[in-house]
């Protein structure tokens, strides 16, 4: 498989503080890639600096071709959809509109609104609520909301911070279900932050795990499942 | 009664003029979360465009027109060369900002057009054949272009995707990014709605409070008044304030305590409600469940 997204050294930083130490990581097309590791690792930040969100230097590649964002708004213009850490869902607005500001680069008013119909067949949840603020969802609902608004822009690249956070077992299994849907019959490729370890390595066809800025292992997802120690060590599961 | 209805309807009058001041003054504070103590002099500047346009022979309703367009690039140019220098700068720093830029543009008034008092004409006929007695024409007629202003306002905002767009920047501006909106530009495409809703108040006062360089010091501060009144986070409830404290100016003025110290009076009850409810009267928390 080609990689839709490679970074290689990647550092990041906020102001003078540096995070991200030279990453190494790739994401192939049609893939999903984990991303795992402790609290302050810096896992937030490599997606923030994916989408100039933090000041980077390195290379990133977005199918094979430099991808320098200016701004974060850049970035969904790339193609690339971020589900923020925190959800970011827009609280005082209704659900729809959330969801129409998801599409806000599309111009095909049909096409959008096949995919409002789309993300309410996979939350049905979400249609019952459809003019309710935002502000009113649960943390599971704004946790779909957020999920599904990123997929309104019809993204090559999705990414997740921390999908399951926060929320209740049952409701995290029915959001990572819908995640391999997504991936199995749009072929959107991911990359997902995760502390659910096993979870997202269930999901993943490639894993990295870092720590303190670095990546310390990175490999098929399957090895890393199946490596007793490093799941000892590592994952605590 | 005929006196009393008319002092509420020309307190109506002058109220629809401090609800486009409010409503402008909360656009900006819902983007921002500062509040704009230029926005005053910018619509004194505007009105000056119109009164020389007038001059100039363009008819009122063209001279009205250019000069909302006028003001809205002038409120785009202000925040794009000016605002925008001060982006993440102290609070009080940008505070001196706006207040440097209220005594720039009221001095450029001043040398440009001097501090001279000027008549500035209605658009609208001297007596009409009804409400003799209860109210003007010229009120009559600022109610009406106010309130169409607020429709079309409201419209924007409610059903345009870039009216959405603009919500959204203002809410959360990293989101708003994220999804692909250019949050700089709608936040000078703010400024500029603004700088255009406070012209159209500056032309709609000129007739009543004459046109010079300060006229609209006391008009922002009932402005500001109905804002705070209505509710700094709700536009709607900002303008409907502004209603209120037209009224409530007016009403004080005539049966309370007279002319001279119906401002007095009409903050007094304005702080009042604050105190009792300091959000204002129809501030809109939005509800969230966390
Ligand atoms: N805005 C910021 N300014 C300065 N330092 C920051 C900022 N955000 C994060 N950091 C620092 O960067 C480091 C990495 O943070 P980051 O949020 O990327 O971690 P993370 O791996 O996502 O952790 P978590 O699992 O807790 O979400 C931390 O030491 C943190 O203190
Ligand atoms: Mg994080």
């Amino acid at each position: 498989m080609a990689a839709l997204l490679e970074t290689r050294g990647l550092k990041a930083f906020y102001g003078s503080t540096q995070v991200l130490y030279g990453v190494d990581l790739a994401v192939a097309e049609g893939g999903v890639t984990a991303l795992l590791g402790a609290n302050g690792a810096g896992k937030t930040t490599l997606l923030r600096a994916l989408c100039a969100m933090a000041r980077r230097e390195g290379t990133v590649l977005l199918d094979g071709k430099p991808f320098n964002p200016r701004q974060a708004e850049d970035a969904a213009r790339c193609g690339v959809a971020h589900v923020p850490d925190g959800r970011g869902t827009f609280l005082g607005l209704t659900v729809e509109q959330n969801l129409r500001l998801g599409a806000y680069l599309r111009k095909d008013r049909d096409g959008v609104a096949k995919d409002l119909d789309r993300a309410f067949s996979y939350f049905p949840r979400l249609e019952e609520r459809r003019q309710q603020q935002a502000g009113t969802l649960s943390g599971g609902e704004q946790q779909m909301l957020a999920i599904s608004r990123a997929l309104m822009l019809r993204p090559r690249l999705l990414l997740l911070d921390e999908p399951s956070f926060g929320l209740a077992p049952l409701v995290v299994k029915g959001i990572f279900d819908i995640l391999r849907a997504i991936n199995r019959d749009e072929g959107v490729s991911m990359l997902m932050v995760e502390q659910n370890a096993s979870l997202a390595l269930a999901l993943a066809d490639h894993a990295y795990l870092i720590e303190t800025g670095r990546v310390v292992i990175g490999g098929a997802a399957a090895a890393l499942r199946a490596d007793e120690s490093i799941r000892r060590v590592y994952l605590g599961y | 009664m005929a006196a009393l209805i008319h002092q509420i309807l020309s307190g109506l009058a002058m109220g629809s003029i401090y609800a486009c001041v409010a409503l402008a003054v909360v656009m900006i504070y819902q983007a921002t979360h500062l509040v704009n103590f230029a926005q005053g002099e910018m619509a004194m500047f505007s009105t000056y465009i119109a009164w020389a346009l007038i001059n100039a022979g363009v008819p009122y309703w063209g001279a009205f027109f250019l000069t909302i367009i006028f003001s809205f690039v002038l409120g785009m140019a202000i925040e794009r060369l000016i605002i925008r220098q001060f982006d993440g700068a102290p609070v009080l720093t940008v505070v001196i900002v706006f207040i440097g830029l209220l005594v720039i543009i009221n001095s450029l008034a001043g040398f440009l057009f001097s501090y001279t008092i000027k008549s500035f004409d209605s658009p609208f006929p001297e007596t009409m054949s009804f409400g003799r007695g209860y109210i003007s024409p010229h009120e009559l007629g600022s109610i009406g272009v106010v309130l169409v202003v607020l429709a079309l306002v409201y419209a924007f905002f409610r059903f345009t995707p870039l009216g959405l767009a603009m919500r959204a920047a203002a809410q959360n501006p990293v989101s708003a990014r994220l999804v692909g909106i250019r949050v700089h530009r709608m936040l000078a495409i703010g400024w500029g709605l603004a700088a255009a809703i406070g012209a159209v108040a500056g032309m709609m006062a000129a007739p009543i409070v004459y046109l010079d360089p300060n006229m609209m010091l006391g008009i922002l501060l009932y402005g500001f008044a109905a804002a705070l009144l209505g509710g700094i986070d709700n536009p709607w409830g900002a303008a409907l304030g502004g209603f209120i404290v037209g009224v409530l100016e007016n009403v004080a003025g005539a049966y309370l305590v007279g002319e001279e110290i119906k401002l007095t009076v009409a903050l007094a009850i304005i702080i009042g409600v604050l105190v009792a409810k300091p959000s204002g009267l129809f501030s809109r928390a939005i509800v969230t469940r966390v």
